[in-house]
């Protein structure tokens, strides 16, 4: 077997092995938190006697360890079952959001990552003067801003001040593609702003690490102009770090960015799961959770393959 | 503008007052005629209502984890979306009146034992069938039912008999409840086919708008019910309840029209909010109220004049004016006020007073180890910043009380109804003898300040059945004194309702009962276009 194909599929498993782990740790975890889901239900309203009925109703009164295989065995045949709290079909619930969540990545990930790199490439070109400086100081303070204070200040901005965007950024199915992207915009904004940064000063520290190369100078006195010598010799050696990092924020965009849908009311997963970790609603707990650690080790091995293939060295273990 | 008045003009807007009458009865109170036609017509009277449109409401209070089942409703979102979908036997008017809707008349015996409530004839639900009366007796069986899940349990338990005959439904109580019809106008208890037995989530009812879709915790689309019964309700097309939870994004939606209604405006942006043309604030002053609970029976509150010392150490004005942005009003550690029919405005007023509670404090022989407040943000909106005052003019009188802040997430479970002492609110109800009920009787499920009194229960169970308003009064009267004087309840405030509304919608009428009209906004409001 080709090394590359048998490293893929070690990998593979053990993804899948962590995915395990993951499922037996959030269980767990929501376990521990005091009160549970019926009493989480009826909040403030509950009655003994409602208690023990929706308790009963739940089927929250069988063991921690039956629930969990229970839960196990329905999930490995792809049935996510039904929410405690209301009953709905959760793979259908997921899905809806889970496309509203991957909409909402994929906008700012295909703005942030390509400006990013260029950003990153002009600001290792003119390294240490006003370009670099601009570049650096405008990302590293916005990426200091807290995402809910850039968010309140583009609502101002785009939709007060200068009204041409909407504040409440909800999609529905039904929804031509431009309205939905009308209706994104600002938590995309948003979410470029704060990413952009970290992956634009990796770019440019991976760059600016190989331009101390031998072979960097070489080029530079056959005569290339800088951006060509940073584009065709040392972009292709600093292509691993910078990959890592650009991987890093797309799993970030997907997984970590409820902050973002709450201000802007994005129906997305991320305000799902937090209500119903408020709820105690273990199995949606348990759905969402292998979703996000799913995509989070997903793109970590993809992370991990890109920069083996980019790397000779690694491509070919001695 | 005095309170009359404005009730004058609510009516007059709603349509329910001639434009003749309002001019008049606002002149017996002192304002011109020309000042009286002027305030209507900047009082949205161009009000015949406009048909048409999509009117839409943004709230908090909606979470992804909410049905469509009535029972199970608790936040304000299923509130609204429920009270849009589904209607009652009868409903709250302004004023605490009693609105006959399924029900076309209601009357009761002598001694209030028995009800009887005639249905509407050809009320219609969305599916196409016939509302009958039993529906009305399986929907309350549903909510009465030892397995039921239903927040209105404790509301309908009193009732031993339920029976349907023809358009008749006659209700058979253990005791006489001489507010029976209040309790029917409790939210949960909205009328489903069949008792909504076999599907209670359907969403299926006989309100002015039907339900076309449904995402807990974001969006509920409606339409209009072709065939509802009542041609003065329901006048947009279509409806929208978006969730938007956060406040700042829920003010900029309404300043840019993203939604014409919101509900719960932070007060600390009121005045902000008033230099804006679009946008009206709309205040209605309703008995819910924000509180702090000693439980009677948990040392060292069970030391009544400790109790005490720390009512007296509660500075309500400074509350009224920094929690409530001066949107509300003084509490008076009982749980009732101007809202509620027969309230007895005579009772004093209690006032901060530092030697006097340093006085009970000392009275007390308290061993002045700090005494815990617990309290979290989401106790109510402004609980900690309201508990810190408290702590503030406590330790002023000496009162070692401290703050102990918890978290929002298990504190319904873990703290409010457990801990000795914290922080919490009431919605209020539309009757005394219900406010006293749910949390004031010995026996109540919610009694959250295990208060046990024996003859305050007496008077209570002896009032619901007294048909004598004068004698009603007077008992409540004293129910209220036992209960300021010698209860666990620190009341400081009561909160009013603070809400949004675009000047393109009219209708609007202020019903303290609930929040955005008692639920009623989107079918009683209209988009002037």
């Amino acid at each position: 077997m080709h090394p590359l194909i048998k490293l893929v599929a070690q990998r593979i498993a053990l993804g899948l092995i962590l995915l395990l782990a993951v499922s037996v740790v959030i269980f767990l975890g929501v376990e521990m938190l005091p009160g549970d889901t019926a009493q989480a239900i009826l909040g403030q309203s509950a009655t003994a006697e409602s208690l023990a009925n929706l308790r009963e109703s739940l089927g929250l009164n069988q063991s921690a360890t039956t629930r969990y295989f229970n839960w196990l065995g329905h999930a490995l045949q792809g049935d996510l079952g039904k929410a405690l709290t209301n009953q709905q079909d959760i793979a259908h619930a997921i899905g809806q959001r889970l496309g509203n969540t991957l909409f909402l990545a994929a906008c700012a990930g295909i703005i942030a990552v390509p400006m990013a790199i260029t950003l990153g490439l002009i600001a290792a070109r003119y390294n240490g003067r006003w370009p670099d400086k601009a570049i650096s100081g405008v990302t590293l303070a916005m990426i200091s801003l807290p995402e809910f204070v850039a968010a309140y200040f583009v609502i101002f901005l785009l939709t007060q001040v200068i009204p041409i965007l909407q504040p409440v950024s909800m999609v529905f199915p039904g929804m031509g593609l431009f309205e939905k992207l009308h209706a994104v915009a600002l938590p995309v904004i948003v979410l470029v702003m704060v990413v952009l940064a970290h992956m634009m000063r990796m770019t440019r520290a991976a760059i600016l690490n190989v331009m101390q190369s031998a072979y960097i100078e070489t080029a530079e006195l056959k005569g290339l102009s800088p951006m060509q010598v940073i584009w065709r010799h040392a972009m292709p050696n600093a292509v691993a770090p910078i990959i890592s990092v650009v991987v890093i924020n797309l799993a970030y965009l997907v997984v970590g960015v409820v902050v973002v849908e709450v201000v802007f009311s994005y129906n997305a997963l991320g305000q799902y799961l937090v209500d119903h970790v408020a709820k105690r609603d273990l199995p949606v707990v348990q759905a969402v959770g292998i979703i996000f650690a799913a995509v989070y080790i997903g793109l970590n091995i993809l992370a991990d393959l890109i920069g083996i293939i980019a790397n000779p060295r690694l491509r070919h273990p001695k | 503008m005095s309170s009359e008045l404005n009730h004058l003009l609510s009516l007059a807007s709603a349509g329910k007052m001639s434009r003749r009458d309002f001019v008049g009865r606002a002149g017996a109170l002192g304002v011109s005629t020309a000042v009286a036609g002027t305030m209507l017509s900047t009082a949205a009277f161009a009000d015949t209502p406009v048909k048409g449109g999509l009117l839409r409401a943004g709230m908090q209070g909606g979470e992804s984890t909410n049905t469509l089942d009535p029972a199970l409703a608790a936040s304000d979102v299923p509130f609204m979306i429920n009270s849009t979908w589904g209607e009652t036997l009868v409903d709250v008017e302004l004023n605490g009146t009693l609105g006959l809707r399924v029900a076309e008349e209601v009357s009761s015996n002598a001694d209030a034992t028995q009800w009887m409530f005639k249905i509407r004839k050809g009320v219609e639900y969305h599916n196409g069938a016939t509302l009958t009366a039993e529906d009305v007796v399986a929907t309350l069986k549903r909510h009465t039912d030892d397995k039921a899940q239903s927040g209105a349990q404790g509301i309908v338990k009193g009732i031993t008999d339920m029976k349907a005959e023809g358009d008749m439904v006659t209700l058979t109580l253990a005791a006489g409840n001489a507010d029976l019809p209040f309790l029917m106008a409790d939210y949960h208890l909205v009328i489903q086919p069949g008792g909504g037995v076999d599907n209670p989530a359907a969403g299926i009812g006989s309100g002015a708008y039907k339900i076309v879709e449904h995402e807990p915790g974001v969006r509920a689309a409606f339409e209009k019910h072709a065939n509802y019964w009542d041609s003065s309700r329901g006048h947009a097309d279509q409806v929208e309840i978006l969730t938007i939870n956060d406040n700042t994004a829920r003010t900029a939606a309404i300043q840019a029209g993203q939604i014409h209604l919101m509900n719960r405006i932070d007060p600390k942006i009121v005045e902000l909010l008033k230099g804006n043309t679009d946008v009206a604030i709309e205040r209605a002053a309703g008995p819910g109220h924000y509180v702090f609970i000693m439980r009677c029976n948990a040392a060292p509150f069970d030391n009544n004049d400790l109790r005490m010392a720390l009512k007296m150490s509660v500075n309500r004005q400074e509350m009224v004016d920094k929690i409530l942005g001066g949107m509300g009003s003084r509490g008076n550690d009982f749980p009732i006020n101007a809202a509620y029919p027969l309230f007895d405005d005579s009772i004093a007023q209690r006032e901060y007073d530092a030697a006097a509670a340093a006085d009970f404090y000392k009275k007390s022989g308290h061993d002045g180890s700090p005494i815990l407040l617990q309290v979290a943000p989401g106790a109510f909106p402004g609980a900690v910043e309201a508990a810190q005052l408290f702590q503030a003019s406590a330790n002023a009188a000496g009162i070692p009380l401290q703050v102990k802040l918890e978290p929002d997430d298990g504190y319904w479970s873990n703290v409010w109804n457990v801990s000795p002492f914290c922080a919490s609110y009431w919605g209020g109800r539309p009757v005394q003898d219900q406010m006293y009920s749910t949390a004031y009787l010995s026996t109540a499920e919610w009694n959250d300040t295990a208060f046990k009194d024996a003859h305050f229960d007496e008077v209570m169970i002896a009032a619901r059945g007294e048909l004598d308003q004068t004698k009603r009064k007077g008992m409540y009267s004293e129910m209220a004194n036992i209960l300021r004087d010698t209860g666990g309840l620190i009341c400081p405030m009561f909160n009013d309702w603070v809400e949004g509304r675009r000047n393109e919608v009219g209708g609007w009428i202020a019903n303290p009962a609930g929040t955005l009209m008692n639920g009623k906004a989107m079918s009683m409001c209209w988009l002037n276009a």
